[in-house]
């Protein structure tokens, strides 16, 4: 097989593909142990082994990140980078493997890019305040089992990436839409929920993610197959939070001044 | 030698807790601000903690060596949360917990610690649900609970496959909350690379920026260590590939005591080793324990054969037979010693014959496969995709594996080390699971430690230091160890010899597995320490370790992280080759009863080992905390 590799020094270097070819493998390993295997064969031959980003290897943790012959995550559906195993491919095979491309993902080196911008976006209203030591009892409020469910549908998303990767717009409506989702989908949600979406989804206007326009590339790459129903549910409770915060009365102190 | 004061309060075992909150040291809330703390992790329990510190009013400094803090290696637990709600009725409270716990580390823990975990474990389930953590609940919308091993009530919490995804996230989501409000300084691929001790008190670390090489430095009133546990050690494990022990390591090497670092846990449910391209293990939930029974051919001509035609009647269920109470659900080290045995006789299925069946066809007959599916789905599919073959067609293929440490850095009951200022959580300490932890146990202590322990403790340290006394980067102590640190990169990198670092790390872990394993034996472990001061000569003087160290580069990373692996894998062997006793995880041959059980030695042994470092080639100093205990009776650990 051979391995059609993006190879770029930094952030500011000059980026080109490299051919590198992949001997002695085994259809029970995986994608990332035969980069493994490659590197570990370059760096014996004195080069510079190929940067790529990883960590749990079982498709939980949303570090790795790579586009496999132009798919975020490779052939499978609904499955990361790391748990792509090489029985999908043949001998023979030329193999492109580039970085997660978009604006708001600048690329680090070779495979691996920076996606704070995701960060900036939770820091932003991605939360339900509560700080320790103010909760309830947690059987207090009981959450129907069908909502509970979908919320965690939609909780399960590993903030990978491969959403904004597959869009020809590079939107992040997806990953935004389904922390949007879970959280205001649970009574616990509801106090922050107006705030929470016009906050997420200004911050992601501003780190540079494009618009959706409803091709539902993102669903079709994303690892835990988040649904694109997501994204219409957001899309209403933007409407609606907009409408409020422009009609809603505003107390004129948020603190009392106390004695 | 360092002093061990445990600082364990008197009094009744249940009022411990109540009355140190009592009577500890408060900072007032005008000047909390004027404190700074850096919190290195952000896993389940530094993440709480830093944003449980931040919103009492600390400044607050965390660094993580992942892109993002929600990366931590927490998230890939999957199985469940333990707390002593009793919502099922079955009479679970607090006490049982503490004495599940403590009977569980096969009384190697201290009591007053585990006592507190299981009171504040339900608070921890009524702050995550206020996050908005969806665990799976009844139809009636309250929440539902699973059985974990090691215990005979339902008290497992959880939130499909997936319970430290959802758990890491809720703390991940407070922990973005207060870097929003700017209350946390949050650095993201920053690495501590050493702390930094001025006048005995833990006041600095310094860290490298992963992506431009910059070292820095910074300084704090108090520093915390939530860096996870050490157990790719032996490189294949179930933990994530970059999981590893080095912030531990240096503080070790700057004067924090490493207790019993042989207490490693051996998980029973991981899919089997295929090849030596092998990068990592995955683990198969305990919870399939619930519904999954495991058992092995009977006869040695049946170990190859196809699972689906050998007969009943040729099956041994063994843990079934050997642990009729408890079943397939007994103890992790129970239950992997059994299946080591299995397959030492010569009855372990696959190709490697290391491996033992773990069976859901009565489970299917009973719940039809899509009540096994609504339940393991996840687990299930993880096992297709990495076997390519179908768990609800043909038993799971599973064998033990390395899975996480009880070990870690010595701490009081204040979570603090012996080095005043330097705290340490979660899976870094060795506080409160003895020598083998509980399923569902660790999410439980990393969230008690950051959410409910250091809150109150931390205060009570900086009470005593003086508001503004840190001191400034200038200082000596932190050109000392910034130096210390460029040392070390310079020195990987001019190597230039003829092996990458992976090679070093399998030798490393293959040493460890053989040697400080499953089932430990004094020669083997005096084998092993003269293999490893041999391996780590060999490392610095023939690793390549490729490019320069002013960007990103993986191989200086990984260099580092596998040169202070092997001096840790030394220390582990020493400490398991001077623990002349069976205990948990901890099963010296030499030390059974003759049924194969682990023979303890509660005279001799029943204390807690902190190794203290004093160079690199002298012998460390074995310091000993007894374990007095007043409440419970060590006994024989039995789940027969
Ligand atoms: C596959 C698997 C499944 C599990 N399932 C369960 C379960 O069902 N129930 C249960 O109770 N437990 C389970 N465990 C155990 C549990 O997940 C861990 O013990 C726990 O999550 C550890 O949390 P932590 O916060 O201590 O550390 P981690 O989550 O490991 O976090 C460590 C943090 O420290 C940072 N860090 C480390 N070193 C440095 C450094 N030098 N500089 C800067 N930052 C650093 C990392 O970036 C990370 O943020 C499981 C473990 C595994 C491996
Ligand atoms: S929505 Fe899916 S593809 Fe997008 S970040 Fe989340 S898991 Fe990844
Ligand atoms: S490496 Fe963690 S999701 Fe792939």
């Amino acid at each position: 097989m051979t391995l059609r590799v993006w190879r770029q020094a930094g952030p500011k270097a000059l980026g080109q593909f490299k051919d590198y070819a992949a001997k002695d493998l085994n259809s029970n390993m995986s994608f990332l142990e035969m980069l493994d295997v490659v590197n570990d064969e370059l760096t014996l031959k004195g080069e510079v082994p190929i940067a790529f980003a990883h960590d749990c290897r079982e498709g939980i943790c949303g570090t790795c990140s790579l586009t496999i012959n132009g798919k975020p995550h490779g052939p499978g559906k609904g499955i990361a980078t790391c748990q792509t195993y090489m029985r999908s491919f043949h001998d023979g095979d030329i193999i492109v493997v580039e970085p997660f491309r978009a604006a708001a993902f600048p690329l680090i080196k070779d495979l691996v890019v920076d996606r704070t911008s995701f960060d900036k976006i939770m820091q932003a209203g991605g939360f339900i305040t509560a700080r320790a030591g103010s909760a309830p009892e947690a059987n207090a409020a009981p959450v129907p089992k069908g909502v509970s469910d979908l919320a965690m549908d939609a909780a399960q998303c590993i903030g990978c990436g491969a959403c904004v990767a597959a869009c020809k717009n590079a939107s992040a409506m997806l990953f935004v839409s389904a922390k949007v989702g879970h959280l205001g989908l649970l009574p616990q949600g509801q106090a922050e929920r107006d705030r929470r979406v016009l906050a997420m989804v200004h911050t992601m206007d501003e780190e540079g993610f494009g618009n959706c326009t409803n091709q539902y590339e993102c669903s079709a790459a994303c690892p835990k197959t988040i649904s694109h129903d997501f994204i219409a549910r957001m899309n209403r409770d933007y409407l609606g939070a907009t409408l409020r915060s422009a009609f809603q009365p505003e107390a004129a102190s948020s603190d009392g001044g106390g004695a | 030698m360092a002093t061990l004061d445990s600082k364990i309060p008197s009094g009744p075992l249940a009022d411990k807790w109540r009355k140190h909150k009592v009577d500890i040291k408060l900072v007032n809330p005008a000047n909390k601000r004027k404190y700074e703390v850096i919190v290195v992790g952000a896993g389940l329990a530094g993440s709480s903690a830093a944003s449980s510190l931040a919103d009492m009013g600390y400044k607050v400094k965390c660094f993580v060596f992942h892109d993002s803090p929600r990366r931590a290696h927490s998230i890939a637990a999957q199985g469940g949360i333990n707390a002593a709600k009793n919502y099922q009725n079955d009479g679970d409270s607090v006490y049982r917990l503490f004495y599940d716990t403590i009977k569980g580390g096969d009384y190697r823990a201290r009591e007053a610690n585990v006592h507190r975990l299981a009171e504040v474990s339900a608070n921890i389930i009524d702050q995550c649900v206020a996050q908005g953590v969806p665990f799976a609940r009844e139809y009636g919308g309250l929440l539902a609970n699973r059985s974990f091993g090691g215990a005979q009530v339902s008290r497992t919490f959880y939130a499909r496959g997936q319970t430290g995804q959802q758990l890491l996230l809720g703390a991940y989501s407070a922990l973005s909350r207060t870097v929003g409000q700017g209350l946390v300084e949050l650095h993201t691929n920053s690495e501590m690379l050493d702390l930094v001790v001025v006048n005995g008190h833990a006041k600095g670390v310094i860290i490298r920026d992963l992506v431009t090489g910059a070292i820095t430095r910074h300084t704090a009133d108090a520093v915390i260590l939530a860096t996870g546990g050490y157990g790719n050690v032996f490189n294949l494990s179930t933990y994530a590939r970059q999981s590893n022990a080095t912030a531990i390591w240096r503080a070790y090497k700057r004067g924090a005591c490493m207790a019993n670092p042989c207490y490693t846990q051996i998980h029973p449910t991981c899919i089997p080793v295929s090849g030596d391209y092998q990068s990592k293990l995955t683990l198969m939930s305990e919870s399939l324990r619930n519904d999954g029974r495991i058992w092995a051919p009977k006869k040695k001509d049946d170990a190859k054969k196809d699972p689906n035609t050998i007969s009943e009647a040729d099956r041994d269920y063994f843990l079934e037979r050997l642990y009729p109470s408890f079943g397939n659900l007994a103890p992790r080290d129970i239950a992997s010693r059994a299946a080591k045995r299995v397959c030492d006789e010569g009855r372990g299925a696959g190709a490697s014959g290391l491996g033992v069946y773990l069976d859901f066809s009565d489970a299917i007959r009973r719940l039809g496969e899509n009540g096994v599916r609504e339940r393991y789905g996840n687990l299930f599919d993880i096992y297709h995709e990495i076997t390519a073959e179908s768990g609800y067609k043909t038993p799971m293929r599973i064998y033990p594996a390395v899975h996480y440490t009880m070990g870690g850095l010595w701490v009081d009951y204040n979570l603090m080390s012996n080095v005043p200022g330097l705290f340490v959580l979660g899976e870094a300490n060795f506080s409160d699971h003895g020598a083998n932890r509980l399923g569902a146990s660790a999410l439980m202590q990393g969230l008690a430690d950051g959410y409910f322990v250091i809150p109150y403790t931390v205060g009570d340290y900086l009470a005593g230091q003086k508001a503004g006394s840190r001191p400034s980067i200038d200082a000596a102590e932190f050109k000392a160890a910034e130096e210390n640190v460029t040392g070390m990169s310079k020195r990987f990198l001019g190597t230039k010899g003829k092996q990458p670092v992976s090679h070093f790390h399998k030798r490393l872990g293959k040493i460890m597995w053989d040697h400080c394993g499953m089932a430990r034996t004094k020669e083997g472990l005096e084998s092993a320490l003269q293999k490893l001061p041999a391996l780590r000569e060999e490392f610095h003087a023939t690793v390549n370790v490729p490019g320069s160290g002013d960007t990103l580069n993986q191989s200086l990373e990984q260099a580092g992280r596998v040169a202070d692996f092997i001096e840790l894998g030394e220390l582990m062997c020493r400490d398991a080759l001077t623990r002349e006793e069976s205990c948990g995880g901890h099963f010296r041959e030499e030390h059974q009863y003759p049924d194969g059980e682990c023979k303890r030695d509660d005279e001799k042994y029943g204390h807690v080992a902190a190794w203290e470092f004093q160079g690199l080639d002298k012998a460390p100093v074995r310091n000993v905390e007894a374990l007095n205990y007043e409440f419970v009776k060590m006994s024989v650990r039995n789940y027969k």
